[in-house]
């Protein structure tokens, strides 16, 4: 039911319609305003989100980004100012949350100080009116599995960080929610214990298939993890995603910047040429002598033509270097080195075209590797076309981006999205990148 | 070089002949600590020990201020003054009332003032200590006004308002105080794991700020068993322990008095001591 690195995620939705298996979470328009000084400030405003029943979820971005707020809204803490929140296909937007089928664990774990570690786990049972033996059965199998049985009769206070991080889990994941709802719960964690945790998460979820919705501002911890990813910033989703899409084809300059390290390139498109080397669409762009960049023209990239600023990004590791300029219809870049940092496993090189911009070169050090260059070296830069992609120089998206079905849908009905262009943009001209499928050339060779 | 090398040669002896005489001076400060310590412990229960001792005292004629051998007589004719008793019962059953109502009403007003943001949360407060740092006289009188302009007949019934009245704020600033490092996350955290409104309440904070209520229950007993200004005011012909042994002290306080204050401290202190153990326990 999770999406593969490639496939778009419109096709899984419309699987699920198809089975009639409703979203295990389904956010529809939800916007949460606060009132500050008789002001409304919105902290989350209008996010559309379905996530899978038993997929690993995760809402990733920087504090204030409106992911913790999205997620007190699903266990019910806020009240949403607009929209609904269904669970399982029941709209329980107005329901409290104690009468909510989903469990959160909290990052402060927020353990009761005045019970042990298995009158924490019962808590939940106990409510449920579970009692005797069973309770006695479920509380031990849950202790067993996060390997606390030995610990049941201590209080919180008694416990080391992970251990009570196991116990906040245990106490959640006991009930049996439909969605397990995490809010940074490996953040209070040394680095080495969060690595071990994510690891057992994950295999925690595996072995019990519940839902997990995961919030985190920590971009490593939603890659490891994460079936899907949903990065936020200011209030809004940027990019819904599997993992791999994020960082290979981040959609907006933040998600490009957020996730991993980027080097961005401001340039001016110099053509599109409608089948490039590979028979793909293709964007140039405006690069010195001898020197090439280019990049695939995506559907989600929007209409571009000659004459347009856009940014191109390139992720560091996919960065060839050589002393001479190496041959094949790839992009290339001459530059200087300006710095080199040894970093164990890999180096880094920053290098300054001659264009103007300060490109990051990860280079692994494995065996074989020499010292390629030094500091000051005249080098050449190269990357397959494909690593690289170009963002439209507006990083505000059409509202209709957020919903993944505008991408999925074939040419002929993505003719409303076409229509959303901007005024400006003479339709005739314009390059729909959506309409790629249609293998019409004459709508990309444009005003060379 | 030579210097360099002399230096820390000269200073060694140096320095270690002044931490020794350093040790000697921190000898005599730890001694001056102690005395001045145990005096001032001693200033502190000196009266608690005459009061405890002339408990068991064989007095000759009225007054109870000579020691004259020891007896347990007193201890026996515990209740031989039938006033002294109706006023000790009146004090008790006055304390304990009106500390179970402040309690419950004081821990509330607490959990309002210290959890949530409201109108006139500003005003309540300052209610509030006004309460406390008002002298005690003008607490009195004012009620007693009151009292005369409502036309309410005074006796127990004002005399338990009264101790209500000012044990509310000592309670609510004791549970507010508790409530300064508690984390609300794990109410939520009760909420979630379904447990409504009043469950939460009764499985999670009461447990949580139990001992911050005990400890203003415990003040509030203290403040009322020996209150005296206000009760004089708002007494009318009604009696409690303080009232009775103000009263006795022109003619002279019977050793019955002592007896019965001994047995109050002993109570309260043992009070005390579960309390802190109490606290111990929870902390752990």
């Amino acid at each position: 039911m999770t999406a593969t690195g490639d496939t778009v995620t419109g096709d899984a939705d419309i699987r699920d319609a198809a089975t009639g298996v409703p979203a295990a979470i389904e956010l529809v328009g939800v916007a949460k305003d606060y009132q500050s000084r008789g002001r409304a400030v919105p902290a989350v405003s209008r996010v559309d989100l379905e996530i899978r029943s038993g997929e690993f979820f995760s809402l990733l971005g920087p504090s204030g980004c409106g992911k913790s707020t999205t997620l007190r809204m699903i266990a019910g803490f806020e009240e949403p100012t607009r929209g609904r929140i269904l669970l399982q296909g029941r709209d329980v937007t107005a329901v409290p949350p104690n009468r909510r089928d989903v469990n959160l664990v909290f990052q402060s774990y927020a353990l009761f100080p005045h019970l042990d570690v298995a009158g924490n786990v019962a808590f939940g049972l106990r409510r449920r009116g579970v009692k005797g033996r069973e309770l006695r059965e479920r509380v031990g199998s849950m202790l067993d599995l996060v390997e606390l049985s030995e610990l049941a009769d201590r209080r919180p206070r008694e416990l080391s960080g992970g251990q009570q991080q196991r116990v906040a889990l245990a106490r959640a994941l006991v009930n049996r929610p439909a969605a397990l709802l995490l809010d940074e719960p490996l953040g209070a964690l040394d680095l080495k214990l969060r690595q071990t945790m994510q690891i057992q998460l994950k295999a925690i979820q595996r072995e019990v298939g519940i839902t997990f919705v995961y919030v985190t501002h920590d971009q490593g911890e939603a890659l490891t993890m994460s079936d899907r990813i949903a990065v936020m910033n200011g209030g809004r989703v940027e990019q819904l995603a599997s993992p791999r899409d994020i960082y290979e084809r981040p959609r907006t300059r933040f998600v490009a910047g957020f996730i991993g390290t980027s080097n961005l390139l401001r340039r001016t498109v110099r053509a599109v040429d409608a089948a490039g080397p590979d028979g793909r669409p293709t964007v140039v762009l405006d690069a010195g002598v001898e020197e090439r960049l280019s990049a695939p023209l995506h559907p989600q990239t929007g209409p571009l033509r000659a004459g347009d600023q856009v940014e191109l990004t390139v992720r560091p590791e996919k960065i060839e270097m050589s002393a001479t300029r190496p041959d094949g219809p790839g992009c290339a870049l001459r530059g200087r080195i300006v710095e080199v940092v040894y970093l164990g496993t890999y180096t880094t090189y920053t290098v300054a075209t001659h264009g103007g911009n300060e490109i990051t070169v990860f280079w692994q050090n494995s065996t074989g590797a020499s010292n390629i260059a030094e500091r000051g070296d005249e080098i050449w830069l190269s990357w397959l076309p494909e690593h690289s992609y170009v963002l439209p120089e507006s990083v505000d998206l059409p509202e209709a981006d957020d919903q993944p079905e505008a991408i999925a849908l074939p040419a002929a009905v993505a003719l409303p999205e076409a229509v959303a262009l901007p005024a400006s943009v003479d339709p005739a001209e314009a390059v729909d990148p959506a309409a790629g499928t249609s293998t019409d050339p004459v709508a990309y060779r444009v005003s060379h | 070089m030579t210097i360099l090398e002399a230096t820390p040669a000269r200073l060694d002896p140096a320095g270690d002949g002044r931490s020794r005489s350093g040790r000697r001076g921190g000898r005599l400060g730890e001694r001056l600590l102690h005395a001045y310590t145990w005096l001032i412990l001693l200033w502190l229960v000196l009266p608690i020990i005459v009061m405890i001792v002339f408990g068991f005292n064989d007095r000759v004629g009225k007054r109870n201020n000579t020691w004259n051998g020891f007896t347990l007589r007193w201890w026996g004719e515990l209740f031989a003054i039938p006033d002294l008793t109706t006023a000790l019962v009146n004090s008790l059953t006055i304390a304990l009332l009106s500390t179970a109502v402040a309690t419950v009403l004081g821990t509330l007003m607490g959990l309002a003032l210290g959890r949530h943001g409201f109108r006139g949360r500003g005003g309540v407060e300052l209610l509030m200590f006004a309460n406390i740092a008002a002298p005690e006289v003008v607490l009195g009188a004012s009620l007693l006004s009151l009292f005369i302009t409502m036309g309410v007949p005074r006796g127990y019934l004002t005399i338990l308002i009264a101790h209500i009245m000012f044990n509310i704020s000592y309670v609510a600033v004791v549970v507010r105080a508790r409530l300064a490092g508690f984390d609300s996350s794990v109410e939520e955290a009760a909420r979630d794991l379904g447990a409504g409104p009043f469950t939460t309440f009764r499985l999670v904070t009461l447990p949580l700020i139990l001992p911050g209520v005990a400890s203003g229950a415990l003040l509030a007993f203290a403040m009322s068993i020996d209150e005296y200004v206000i009760t004089t005011f708002n007494a009318g012909s009604t009696l409690t322990f303080p009232l009775w042994v103000f009263g006795a002290t022109r003619v002279g306080v019977p050793p019955q008095v002592n007896v019965m204050a001994t047995i109050i401290f002993v109570v309260g202190v043992l009070l005390a001591l579960g309390n802190a153990l109490l606290l111990r326990r929870r902390r752990i």
